[in-house]
C-alpha cells in the first residue's frame, strides 16, 4: 500500500492532555476495586484477615484515587462538577459516580473493620464496595477505549478483561504481602492467576491489533510493556515458589507483581499518547475500511482525480 | 436532536466551507479570534508553506491548511508542470452524533437550540474526555495561564487551584452572534464566501449543485466530505468541499463517532466484570493455602 | 499581471472569483505562483523585470494575426496619425529613441511630435506643440497647436510608414514568441495561451481587463510596463467598456485618494501642477502653459483659481493674483529619495514621517535610516513606535556600530496617531470611488487623528506668526483656517473639510455640483475640482449606502466617484462612432437621438448634449475642440494613444530593457537598461555589477519583494498585532528546491541573502511555486523576499529592502524593488561590526 498521506505528517486526533496520575488511578482504581471484591469473597469463606487487610487495602487505595484525579483536573476546584450529571454516554460520569460510591463505602468499611464496631454495617459497607468496587476496577478500560485513539478504540473487546485481570492480579498481590503466607493462599492464586492471563491477553491483543498496535513495541509504550511482563512473571514466579513458605519472597514477589501492574498501566496509557501522534494509525485503517466498501456513487468521498487512488 | 427545546428549537445552521474558492487569506482565523477574544497561541514559524497556525485546538478555532502539490486545478489536456495549491478553512464539524457531547461527564458540553454543540465554560473542569474523544481533534484544553479576570482557584478555601485556565474551548460557531440573529464572525468575514453560513438542509443542497458545477468543469478531487447523514458522526453541522482525500487536509477520511460502540462496549464491561467477580470467587477454590 | 490581488486585495478578488464562476479565464503572469495563481484558471511563470517582453509579444501577436478591433482602432486611436520624419525608433539606434542628449542624460522630445505640430517657444521651456515637462507630464494630456483638436496629418487606411499603427507593427517586430520565451522563461505554448485566450475574448461581444499594481509600478520602466497594457487594450478595443480597462490595484486603502488630494510634492489638489521656480513670472503665464487649448484642462484657471479661494479665502483676489506670486515654488526633485538623499548631505533640517515607515518599507532602507540620523529633528505620527522612530537605539546600524546613539544628533518627537476607526474620513479606491468611513470610538490617550494635528498646527503656526512681518510668513497668516470642532479634543469637522473640498458659490453659498460650475473670476471655492460635487446639495455623497440589489449593477449611488460620480472613465468607447452600443451584450453609455443626449448605465464621460456627429468648427477651444466621436476627452486630440508624443520621460512607446540589475544582458539592443532611468551614483548606493559584467557572477539571481496577506506593508499596522503576527511569525525567503541544492540552502534553517547595499537573515521555504526558469539559454533562479520585517514588534526580522538601491523610474520617481540581484547562502549573517565588513568585502569582490 503506498505511503499514508497525511498534513506534514501531524496528528489527526489530538493526544490527551491526561498526565501520569491518570495512568497511576488506572492502578489504584484496579487494586481498590478488586480488593473489595475479595474482602467480600474472602469474608464470606471464613478467611477474616485475608478478608480485613482486603477492605483496608481497598479503603487505602480507594481514598488515594480522588487526589489523583482531582489534581490532574485544569480546574480542580471545580471537580465536584463531575457529580452535577449522570450520563451513561460518558464512562467518565459514570465512573465519577462509582468511584464516589465505592470509597464512601470501602472507608467506611474498612474504619468499622478495624476498630471492630459496628459490624452489621461493616459488612453492608463491604458489600457495597464490593458491588460497585467490580465495576470501578473495569470501567476504566472502557473510559479509554471510548475515544478516538485507535489502539484504545480497537481494542475495546480486549481491554476491560486486561484491566479486570490486571486489578485481580494487583489485588492478589497487595493482599499477599499484607498477611501471612499461611492466609495468603487465594490471594496468591488470585495473583498468579491474573498475572498468566493478562500476559496471555495482552499477546492477543497485540497480534489482532496489528499495525494499530505498533505502539506496543516502541517508545515508552513499549518500554513499560517489558517491563510489566518482566516484573509480572518474576513476581508471580516467586509467588508461585518460594513465596508460598516464606514471608520474604511473597512480599517480594508481592512487590515486583505490583510494580508490574503499574507497569502495565502505563504501558496503555502511553500506547494512547503514541497512538494518536502518528496520523497513519488513524488514517490507514480507515482509508482500508473505505476500500473494502463497493464503490457507491452517493459515496461522501467520491474521487474524480484520475490519479488512481481508490 | 432539538426535541428537548420544544418551541425553542430553532432551523439547524450550519457551515458549508467550498475550499474550491478560499483564497487563504485566514481572515477567517482573525475575525474568529478577535470576536471570540481567543488568546494568541504562538509564534512559531513552522515551513509547512504558509501555515503557521497548524492546528485547531484551544487557541484555534479556524484554522486555514496549505498543501501544495505538483496537480493540475482541473482535468484538462496535458498539463505537465502543474501546479495546485489547496487551502482550506478548517473548523468544528458540530457533529450530529458529538463525541465530545457524549463523554462529557459535568455536561459542560451541550447541544444548542441550533443544533450546534458548546461549551459552557462556566461548568468546565477540564477533566480533558472531549479531548482525545474527538475523531477530528478539534477540542483542546488551554494551558495559557487564566485571565485576570476569573475568580481564584480555591477548593475548600484553601488557594489550591492552577495558574492556567484549563478549560476545554472550541468554536461555539458564534452563539452568541446567531442569537443576536448574526452569522458567524468567520463566515461575516469571508471575503470569498468560501465558509457559508446558514440552515443545514439549504447548505447541503446547495453543495451538491456546486459538486456538480465542478464535477462538469472537470475540477481534479472535488468531492463533499461530511454532508451525508449516514455517515460515521451522523453527518457534519460544518462540512466541507475538498479537492483532495481528506487526510491530504489532516482530516480522517472515515470518522466514525466512538460511542457507536459504547452499547457494545458497555456489555464487554458488565461481562469483564462478571469475571472478576468469578475470577476471585475461583482463587477461594482449593483451601486457605 | 503585476499583482496579486487575491492575497493584497482579497475584498476586491471576491469578484474576479464571481466571474470565474461565470466561465471568466483568470490569467496570473506572475514570477511565482501565488494565491492568487491558485485560484487563476491559468498560471504562466515569468522572470521578474520582463513584463513589457511579455506584452510586447502579445501586442506583435494581435499585429501580426489581425486580431485587432479595425472599427475601434481606426476611429478612437491615434493609430492613424503620422509621426514627424526625425522619428527614430530603438530598433534604429540600438535601444535609443531619437533626440537623446548624452550630457543632459535625457530626451528632447520634438521628433516624438505628430507630423505638422507648429513647434515654437513661448516663455522659457515650454513650447506649443506638446508640454514635455516631466513633473508635470502626464497630469492631462496638455497640447497646443491642434487645428480643431484633430492631428494635422493621418492616414486612415494605417498604411503610411510613419502612422502610428505602422511604427508599431515596426517596433514590436521582434518580439516573437520564441523571443519572449527566451526573455521571460516562459514558454512558447503558455505565451500563446495567454496571447489567444485574450484575442479571442475582446471585440464586440467580448472584453478583457488588466488588473495591475506594484509588480508593475516598481520598475525603472514602470510606466512604460503600463503603457505596453494599454497598447494591447486599444488595439484590442478594451478601453472604455464594461469588463474592460486597466485596473490599478492600489496598496493601501487611500491611496489614490493620497494622489487625488495629494501628499506629493509636485502636484496640487486634482492634479494641478505647483508652479516650477524659473519657469513663470506671473499668474498668465502659468495659466497659459497649463492650459490645453483643447480638451477639459482647458479651465484649468477656473480649477486653480477655485483651489486658491479655497486656500486663502478673500485674501486671495484677482488684483494680486489670488497670491500666486507668493506660492513656494517646486525647485528641484522633492521626491522622497532625492531627499533622503540631501538628508545625507546634510541639506534637510527638519522632517515628518505620518503614516509611513520609510526605514523598512522605502528602497535602500539602510541609507534612510542613516538619512534619519542626519536630521535636526524628526517628527514621526504612528500608531506604534516604527524602526523610522526607534532607529536611534534600535537598528542594525546600531547593532554595527555605524550608529552610535550617544552620537545621533535628531531629536525625535513621536505623536501617537488615531486609527482609522477613530475619526471619521473617507478613503478613496482604484475606482476613484470616496467611501465615508465614520467614527466608531473616541482616541485614547495622546492619539491624534491626522485632521486634528495639521489643523492644530496651523492653528498654532498662524497664532505664532501673527504678528510677523516676514514676507515668506505671508502666505501662513494668508491661510483661511476655520474649521468647526467637535468632541473635548477638538476635533475638526471632516465633513466641513469635504464640504470645502467639494466647493461651493461664496457669494449664494450654494454647493456646487460639478467642476464645470466652477469659474475664474473668484467666485467660487473648491478644493478639488475633481472631487468637485462630493458634497451636492449639501449631502455627503460619499456616504451613501444604498445596497447594490436596489440598484443597476454600476451601483451610482452607493458612495460617490470622481468626477461627477461617473463610474467608468472614457464610457463613451463602449458605444460605436455612430453613439451606438458595439454590442447588445456590451451596452454600457449610448446616444440617444430622441432625447438627444447621451444615457446609460452611468454617468456618460462625454458631453452630454454633443451628437456622435459632431464636427468642430474652425478655431474651436476646450472640449468644444473635441469631436462627437472621440471619446478620450482629456486627450488634446480625443483619442487614445497608442504612442505617446508627450507627456513620457523615457519613450513615445515601451520597449524591453533590463532593470537596473540583473544578471542578463538585453536581448535586443547594446543599451542595457532604460537610459533615462533616474540613477544615483554615489559611495552610499553602490550597484551591483549586472549582466555580462565582471562580478555579476557574485550576485546572480533575481530577487524579487512583495507582500503576504497577513501583514501590510512596512509592519507598522501588523507586526505589532498579535493575531497577525502569529499568522506569519519570521521574515523568510522562498527558493525553488533547485536553487536549494545549488546554494546549499536548508527547508526551515536559515540563509543569509546579500547585495551590494546589504545583507540580511532569513528562514528558507523551499517551495515549487518560483521555480528556476531558462532565460537566453540559462537556468536563472529567482528569490522570493517578503519585505514586512523590521527590528521591531511582536514578529521581527530582516528588512528585504536592505537589499534593492535607489533607482526609479524617471516618470514617477518609484523605486525598483521588484526585480534586482542579490547573491544567497546558507546559515545566518554576521552580527555587528561583521556585517559591514561582509559587505565590504562583497562590494570589493565585485570591482
Amino acid at each position: 500500500m503506498s505511503e499514508t498521506r497525511s498534513y506534514y505528517g501531524r496528528p489527526v486526533v489530538k493526544e490527551p492532555v491526561w498526565k501520569d496520575e491518570i495512568a497511576l488511578y488506572f492502578f489504584t482504581g484496579g487494586l481498590g476495586g478488586a480488593s473489595s471484591v475479595l474482602s467480600l469473597v474472602a469474608r464470606a469463606t471464613g478467611h477474616e484477615l485475608l478478608a480485613q487487610r482486603s477492605i483496608q487495602i481497598a479503603s487505602a487505595a480507594d481514598a488515594v484515587s480522588p487526589p489523583l484525579l482531582i489534581a490532574d483536573l485544569g480546574r480542580p476546584e471545580r471537580f465536584l462538577n463531575m457529580l452535577r450529571v449522570f450520563k451513561v454516554t460518558s464512562p467518565m460520569s459514570v465512573g465519577s459516580w462509582i468511584l464516589a460510591y465505592t470509597s464512601a463505602a470501602s472507608s467506611v468499611s474498612a474504619f468499622l473493620n478495624t476498630i471492630g464496631r459496628l459490624p452489621r454495617v461493616a459488612e453492608l459497607t463491604r458489600l457495597a464496595a464490593a458491588g460497585s468496587g467490580a465495576p470501578l476496577a473495569i470501567y476504566t478500560s472502557t473510559l479509554i477505549s471510548n475515544t478516538a485513539i485507535p489502539v484504545w478504540h480497537e481494542a475495546r473487546r480486549e481491554l476491560p478483561f486486561l484491566f479486570g485481570s490486571s486489578a485481580a492480579a494487583s489485588a492478589g498481590a497487595a493482599a499477599v504481602i499484607a498477611v501471612p503466607p499461611a492466609e495468603a493462599g487465594p490471594a496468591r492464586r488470585l495473583a498468579v492467576g491474573g498475572v498468566l492471563v493478562e500476559n496471555v491477553l495482552f499477546k492477543l491483543m497485540e497480534r489482532r491489533l496489528g499495525m494499530v498496535g505498533e505502539p506496543y513495541s516502541k517508545g515508552q509504550a513499549g518500554t513499560y510493556k517489558k517491563l510489566a511482563i518482566g516484573c509480572t512473571l518474576s513476581g508471580a514466579a516467586l509467588l508461585a515458589g518460594p513465596g508460598r513458605r516464606s514471608r520474604l519472597a511473597a512480599v517480594a514477589g508481592g512487590a515486583l507483581t505490583l510494580a508490574g501492574e503499574v507497569a502495565l498501566r502505563f504501558s496503555v496509557f502511553k500506547a494512547g499518547f503514541q497512538s494518536a501522534r502518528d496520523p497513519k494509525y488513524t488514517v490507514e485503517p480507515q482509508r482500508a475500511r473505505l476500500s473494502a466498501q463497493p464503490a457507491d456513487p452517493r459515496s461522501r468521498t467520491r474521487p474524480v482525480s484520475g490519479d488512481g487512488s481508490m | 436532536m432539538l426535541d428537548s427545546y420544544g418551541s425553542d428549537a430553532k432551523e439547524r445552521v450550519g457551515f458549508f466551507t467550498d475550499t474550491s474558492i478560499c483564497i487563504g487569506c485566514k481572515a477567517c482565523e482573525v475575525a474568529c479570534k478577535e470576536w471570540n477574544l481567543v488568546p494568541e497561541d504562538g509564534l512559531v514559524w513552522t515551513g509547512e508553506s504558509y501555515d503557521n497556525t497548524s492546528a485547531l485546538g484551544a487557541n484555534t478555532w479556524r484554522h486555514v491548511a496549505f498543501v501544495e502539490q505538483k496537480e493540475p486545478a482541473r482535468l484538462e489536456g496535458d498539463q505537465p508542470d502543474a501546479l495546485r495549491w489547496l487551502m482550506s478553512s478548517d473548523v468544528c464539524k458540530h457533529c450530529t452524533h458529538a463525541a465530545c457531547l457524549d463523554v462529557c461527564p459535568t455536561g459542560a458540553l451541550f447541544r444548542t437550540e441550533y443544533g450546534t454543540v458548546v461549551v459552557q465554560e462556566d461548568v468546565c473542569n477540564g477533566c480533558g474526555y472531549c479531548v482525545p474523544a474527538c475523531p477530528f481533534g478539534v477540542i483542546d484544553r488551554r494551558h495559557l495561564p487564566r485571565s485576570p479576570a476569573d475568580p481564584p482557584a480555591e477548593i475548600l478555601g484553601l488557594q489550591l487551584g492552577k495558574r492556567e485556565d484549563g478549560r476545554a474551548w472550541k468554536c461555539t460557531l458564534c452563539y452568541d452572534r446567531l442569537k443576536g440573529g448574526h452569522e458567524p464572525a468567520c463566515a461575516k468575514a469571508c471575503p470569498t464566501e468560501s465558509i457559508q453560513f446558514g440552515p443545514l438542509d439549504e447548505l447541503r443542497e446547495r453543495a451538491g449543485k456546486r459538486l456538480e458545477k465542478l464535477e462538469a468543469e472537470n475540477w481534479n478531487g472535488a468531492r463533499l466530505y461530511g454532508n451525508d447523514p449516514d455517515d460515521g458522526v451522523g453527518g457534519f453541522g460544518a462540512f466541507f468541499l475538498l479537492l483532495d482525500e481528506p487526510e491530504v487536509y489532516g482530516l480522517p477520511p472515515d470518522p466514525v463517532v466512538t460511542t457507536a460502540h459504547l452499547p457494545e462496549m458497555w456489555k464487554t464491561a458488565a461481562v469483564a466484570t462478571g469475571a472478576l467477580v468469578l475470577g476471585v470467587v475461583a482463587s477461594f477454590l482449593g483451601g486457605p493455602r | 499581471m503585476g499583482s496579486n490581488m487575491a492575497e493584497n486585495h482579497p475584498v476586491g478578488f471576491q469578484w474576479v472569483l464571481e466571474a470565474r464562476e461565470r466561465g471568466a479565464h483568470v490569467i496570473h503572469v506572475d514570477p511565482r505562483f501565488t494565491r492568487t495563481s491558485a485560484m487563476a484558471t491559468k498560471w504562466v511563470g515569468i522572470r521578474a523585470g520582463s513584463d513589457i517582453a511579455f506584452l510586447g509579444g502579445i501586442v506583435n501577436y494581435i499585429l501580426e494575426h489581425d486580431l485587432y478591433f479595425e472599427e475601434y482602432v481606426e476611429h478612437y486611436t491615434n493609430a492613424s496619425v503620422v509621426i514627424t520624419e526625425e522619428f527614430v525608433d530603438t530598433e534604429d539606434l540600438d535601444g535609443f529613441f531619437s533626440g537623446w542628449d548624452p550630457e543632459q542624460g535625457e530626451y528632447d522630445t520634438t521628433t516624438w511630435q505628430y507630423q505638422g505640430m507648429a513647434v515654437h517657444g513661448t516663455g522659457g521651456d515650454t513650447e506649443a506643440g506638446f508640454d514635455t515637462s516631466g513633473e508635470q507630464a502626464g497630469h492631462g494630456g496638455h497640447g497646443g497647436g491642434l487645428e480643431h483638436g484633430e492631428p494635422p496629418e493621418e492616414d486612415k487606411t494605417l498604411q503610411h510608414p510613419r502612422c502610428v499603427f505602422q511604427l508599431l507593427k515596426r517596433h514590436y517586430r521582434r518580439y516573437t514568441p520564441e523571443f519572449v520565451a527566451e526573455t521571460c522563461g516562459c514558454s512558447v505554448e503558455d505565451f500563446l495561451h495567454v496571447a489567444k485566450a485574450l484575442t479571442a475574448s475582446s471585440g464586440r461581444e467580448k472584453t478583457s481587463a488588466f488588473c495591475y499594481a506594484v509588480g508593475w509600478t516598481q520598475h525603472t520602466v514602470g510606466v512604460q510596463y503600463i503603457r505596453t497594457a494599454a497598447i494591447i487594450q486599444q488595439l484590442l478595443g478594451n478601453m472604455g467598456r464594461p469588463g474592460g480597462g486597466i485596473v490599478a490595484l492600489r496598496g493601501h486603502a487611500s491611496i489614490q485618494g493620497s494622489t487625488d488630494i495629494p501628499t506629493l510634492y509636485n502636484i496640487l489638489p486634482g492634479y494641478l501642477p505647483m508652479p516650477h521656480a524659473e519657469f513663470y513670472g506671473g499668474l498668465d503665464n502659468f495659466i497659459e502653459a497649463n492650459t490645453a487649448p483643447t480638451g477639459f484642462w482647458g479651465h484649468f484657471d477656473a480649477y486653480w483659481v477655485s483651489l486658491m479661494k479655497a486656500y486663502f479665502g478673500e485674501n486671495a483676489t484677482e488684483d494680486n493674483e489670488w497670491l500666486f506670486r507668493k506660492l513656494p515654488r517646486v525647485d528641484d526633485d522633492n521626491s522622497v529619495y532625492q531627499t533622503t538623499l540631501d538628508m545625507i548631505d546634510g541639506k534637510v533640517k527638519g522632517y515628518i514621517v505620518a503614516g509611513e515607515n520609510p526605514a523598512v518599507g522605502n528602497s535602500h532602507a539602510k541609507l534612510h535610516r542613516l538619512a534619519l540620523a542626519k536630521l535636526d529633528w524628526l517628527v514621526v505620527r504612528d500608531l506604534v513606535e516604527i524602526e523610522s522612530a526607534a532607529f536611534w537605539y534600535d537598528s542594525p546600524e546600531i547593532e554595527s556600530g555605524e550608529l552610535k546613539t550617544e552620537e545621533i544628533p535628531t531629536e525625535i518627537f513621536f505623536m501617537p496617531a488615531a486609527a482609522h476607526t477613530e475619526k471619521d474620513g473617507s478613503f478613496t479606491n482604484t475606482q476613484r470611488l470616496l467611501q465615508w468611513h465614520w467614527q466608531a470610538t473616541e482616541p485614547r490617550h495622546d492619539s491624534r487623528s491626522e485632521l486634528w494635528f495639521y489643523f492644530h498646527l496651523g492653528r498654532l503656526l498662524k497664532q505664532r506668526l501673527a504678528d510677523s512681518e516676514a514676507t515668506r510668513d505671508e502666505l501662513v497668516k494668508a491661510l483661511r483656517w476655520e474649521y468647526p470642532t467637535h468632541s473635548q479634543i477638538q476635533e475638526p469637522d471632516a465633513e466641513a473639510v469635504l464640504a470645502e473640498i467639494s466647493g461651493w458659490e461664496i457669494a449664494t453659498g450654494a454647493f456646487i455640483d460639478g467642476y464645470t460650475k466652477l469659474k475664474p473670476d473668484g467666485s467660487t471655492v473648491c478644493g478639488c475640482w475633481i472631487y468637485s460635487g462630493v458634497y451636492k446639495d449639501g449631502v455627503n455623497q460619499a456616504a451613501r449606502r444604498k445596497p447594490h440589489w436596489e440598484q443597476s449593477y454600476v451601483a451610482p449611488e452607493w458612495a460617490w466617484a470622481w468626477p461627477a460620480n461617473r463610474r467608468m472613465l472614457y464610457n463613451r468607447a463602449s458605444a460605436d462612432p455612430d453613439g451606438k452600443p458595439w454590442s447588445e451584450r456590451k451596452q454600457f453609455v449610448w446616444w440617444d437621438a430622441d432625447d438627444a443626449k447621451w444615457a446609460g448605465l452611468d454617468v456618460p464621460d462625454f458631453e452630454v448634449d454633443k451628437p456622435p456627429s459632431y464636427v468642430p468648427p474652425e478655431g474651436a477651444k476646450a472640449e468644444d475642440a473635441i469631436a462627437g466621436d472621440h471619446p478620450f476627452i482629456m486627450q488634446a486630440d480625443g483619442r487614445s494613444w497608442l504612442f505617446v508624443p508627450q507627456g513620457l520621460e523615457d519613450g513615445p512607446l515601451p520597449t524591453h530593457y533590463e532593470p537596473q540589475e540583473s544578471p542578463f544582458d538585453n536581448p535586443l539592443y547594446g543599451q542595457r537598461a532604460n537610459p533615462r532611468r533616474q540613477q544615483f551614483k554615489r559611495p552610499e548606493n553602490p550597484y551591483n555589477p549586472v549582466g555580462g559584467e565582471q562580478g555579476s557572477e557574485i550576485f546572480p539571481y533575481v530577487a524579487t519583494t512583495y507582500r503576504l496577506t497577513e501583514h501590510h506593508t512596512a509592519g507598522g499596522m501588523s507586526r505589532f498585532v498579535p493575531y497577525l503576527s502569529e499568522l506569519q511569525p519570521a521574515m523568510f525567503c522562498e527558493v525553488s528546491p533547485e536553487l536549494a541544492d545549488e546554494a546549499g540552502l536548508v527547508h526551515g534553517g536559515w540563509a543569509t541573502i546579500y547585495s551590494s547595499r546589504s545583507a540580511i537573515e532569513a528562514r528558507v521555504l523551499v517551495t515549487d511555486r518560483i521555480p528556476p526558469i531558462e532565460v537566453q539559454g540559462r537556468t536563472t533562479h529567482q528569490v522570493g523576499l517578503p519585505y514586512h520585517w523590521g527590528t521591531r514588534g511582536l514578529t521581527t526580522g530582516g528588512s528585504a529592502n536592505d537589499l534593492s538601491s535607489l533607482a526609479l523610474d524617471p516618470n514617477v520617481h518609484i523605486q525598483e524593488v521588484k526585480a534586482f540581484s542579490v547573491g544567497i547562502k546558507p546559515g545566518r549573517r554576521p552580527r555587528g561590526k561583521a556585517l559591514t565588513e561582509f559587505v565590504e568585502e562583497l562590494r570589493n569582490r565585485a570591482r
